[in-house]
């Protein structure tokens, strides 16, 4: 199985560009094509679970040569990024028909993948800030792929503060170079553990968490996202906001601060305080809006507040040598939520983009009266927005009740912390709010004369939006001892062993 | 020394980014910040012994004498970092140059205070 590893980046970059050769010729193959390519990584991705191992690119052994490392983590964020990828590729397959050249779209989206991929299995940091400038940059131009005033200016945007955070990022690599001597991940714990904290790691932790939180959009490094997840197709927009947000910010740092560098009280606490900041801001500004897509937008920064919070509180109480089965409990809330958060919010964003589709608009004032016209979007929909409220027995309620519970059992040790739950319900509640409205508005009320004759969209859309619903649905099942064994558990292990990544790597697993 | 130095180009650079109105000039602003980085990549794999005459470009090129190469070449591995890396801004710069050009051609100006059509 771990021979299979390099498939997860080769396959999308050989799709990518036999997609756009192939198009030439056929323009139809440049639908299948894609979608072949996400349906086999989905496949890869299904039979990692449960598996880890380490393969060495070009067979360089770990310290000195790139190595792949598949662990529990990592095998979450390939669940995650390959089946949102396959959805999102079917739901593509209608809904790009408005666009000219679709198979550039195919092309960069399969770009994309790979990036994501790549970042979520390498074990050699610079390596990473490879396949994170190839996601990015495809992303940049996947956002203004419309092509008119706002898609250029969100792009725009979007390019400069997320090449500002590469930057970080890269001179962060060259830090813990200068340092220790190592690229490799493995080779960087080995040379940091059971070391005092060097300065210059210190630095470079703040420049990576700096860097890692403008690609997560993180509340003081936010303002990209807004602009840019509205202005992208609405595929895009699922994929950026259920993925690469993860995948690239959270996936990253997380990686990097646990396993690389070493966490500290101190940094946890900040990461904390970075969620809590995200949850709240993000949802403030999402109640006054009234674009569809942006209200979405914010409220992904919100959620990955909540993320945030109970990944930095596991990093906190880990870090201050705190109970470790309540640091669990905290890791396991703060994974599972991402994991939810993918599901819903992709579904999210490809209601609003089956109502634009249909309607022409995503400005919720225009909106109104079509849920008889659009049955199946008003109740994925409607399943979606109780999802991320966090209405039982839907995903949302399952992973925040996790955190509720963890940073309650923090608090038995530190007092302070109470606040966080109340914070964590209050967002909560502020987010059923705002969703009631979503709601009120697209699918309840008078009927405008102009959607008399809109139809349900079409069938690749509809099996994807209908396919999500059920995931939502059905994704508090993995709380379900069986199941949790088989993906959870090893990625909340993955996080807690901290440097002794290093070791095990090094091992083979 | 010369650390500080590099570290003072990339604020320049940044300064650039945050500060300027141009379009162009925040892209190079951008370039400024990745050059800084991979000279301070570059001066990483610098070695100040033996004496500056001797320091050798990491190229073997006689098998026999490996450990007086090992003494005087300089660490390859960040050389090759940069290359990687300059690829990497060069597709970047293309990207945002080419964005640069269509904000122009739709809002016939160069200046950001002018892009204003998203807010809130």
């Amino acid at each position: 199985m771990i021979q299979l590893l390099p498939l997860f980046v080769a396959i999308p970059l050989g799709a990518a560009f036999l997609t756009a050769l192939a198009a030439f010729k056929a323009r139809r193959l440049a639908d299948v094509g894609s979608a072949l390519a996400t349906g086999a990584l989905l496949v890869l991705a299904v039979i990692t679970i449960g598996r880890q191992g380490v393969y060495p690119v070009g067979g360089f052994l770990a310290p000195l040569g790139i190595t792949l490392v598949l662990d529990g983590f990592s095998v979450l964020l390939l669940l995650i990024v390959n089946g949102i990828g396959f959805l999102a590729t079917l739901y593509s397959i209608s809904y790009m028909e408005r666009y000219t050249s679709k198979y550039k779209y195919f092309t960069l989206f399969l770009l994309m993948i790979g990036g994501m991929n790549g970042v979520v299995i390498t074990g050699d940091v610079f390596n990473l800030f490879v396949f994170l400038e190839i996601a990015s940059i495809a992303s940049y131009a996947l956002v203004a792929f419309g092509g008119e005033h706002e898609e250029l200016e969100a792009s725009f945007k979007y390019l400069v503060l997320g090449s500002v955070g590469s930057g970080f990022i890269l001179l962060a690599i060259a830090l813990v170079y200068g340092a220790t001597g190592q690229l490799n991940m493995a080779g960087i714990a080995m040379a940091l553990a059971g070391t005092d904290k060097h300065l210059l790691i210190a630095f470079a932790s703040v420049l990576f968490l700096a860097g890692f939180s403008v690609k997560a959009a993180l509340v003081p490094f936010h303002p990209w996202l807004p602009d840019a997840h509205p202005s992208a197709p609405a595929p895009i927009s699922a994929m950026l906001s259920g993925v690469l947000i993860k995948a690239l910010g959270v996936y990253a740092l997380a990686r990097i601060i646990f396993n690389v560098l070493g966490a500290t009280p101190l940094f946890g606490m900040i990461v904390m305080g970075l969620g809590v900041l995200s949850m709240t801001v993000g949802v403030i500004l999402a109640v006054g809006q009234w674009d569809f897509k942006r209200l979405l937008a914010y409220h992904s920064i919100s959620q990955m507040g909540y993320v945030v919070l109970g990944i930095g509180l596991g990093m906190f109480i880990l870090a201050s040598g705190g109970d470790s089965v309540v640091a669990g409990t905290a890791l396991l809330g703060g994974i599972l939520h991402l994991a939810n958060h993918a599901a819903f919010k992709s579904l999210l964003f490809f209601c609003a983009g089956s109502v634009e589709f249909r309607t022409g608009t995503r400005m919720l004032k225009e909106l109104g009266g079509i849920q008889e016209k659009m049955p199946v979007t008003r109740l994925t929909c409607t399943v979606a927005s109780l999802s991320i409220a966090g209405i039982p027995p839907l995903n949302g309620f399952w992973s925040k009740l996790i955190i509720v519970i963890a940073t309650i059992q923090a608090a038995f040790t530190y007092p302070g912390l109470l606040v966080l739950t109340a914070v964590t319900v209050l967002v909560s509640f502020v987010t059923l709010v705002s969703f009631l409205k979503v709601l009120r508005y697209v699918f309840l009320g008078a009927l405008p004369d102009a959607f008399r004759k809109i139809k349900e969209s079409p069938f690749f859309m509809g099996v994807t939006i209908v396919s999500l619903a059920l995931l939502c649905a059905g994704m508090g099942l993995l709380l379900v001892p069986a199941a949790r064994g088989a993906i959870l558990d090893p990625a909340i292990e993955a996080l807690k062993q901290g440097l002794g990544y290093g070791s095990r790597v090094l091992a083979g697993m | 020394m010369v650390f500080p130095l590099c570290f003072a180009l990339f604020v320049v650079g940044l300064y650039c980014v945050l500060a300027k109105r141009n379009t162009v000039k925040i892209v190079i602003g951008l370039a400024v910040m990745e050059y800084a980085t991979n000279l301070f990549f570059i001066l990483l794999g610098y070695r100040k012994q033996p004496r500056l005459a001797d320091v050798q470009a990491p190229i073997r090129v006689s098998v026999a004498n490996l450990d007086d190469f090992f003494f005087k070449a300089v660490d390859p591995l960040p050389q090759a970092l940069v290359l990687t890396s300059i690829v990497i801004g060069v597709g970047v710069t293309a990207l945002a140059l080419a964005l640069c050009i269509r904000l122009y051609q739709r809002y016939g100006t160069f200046d950001i205070d002018e892009m204003r059509r998203l807010k809130g």
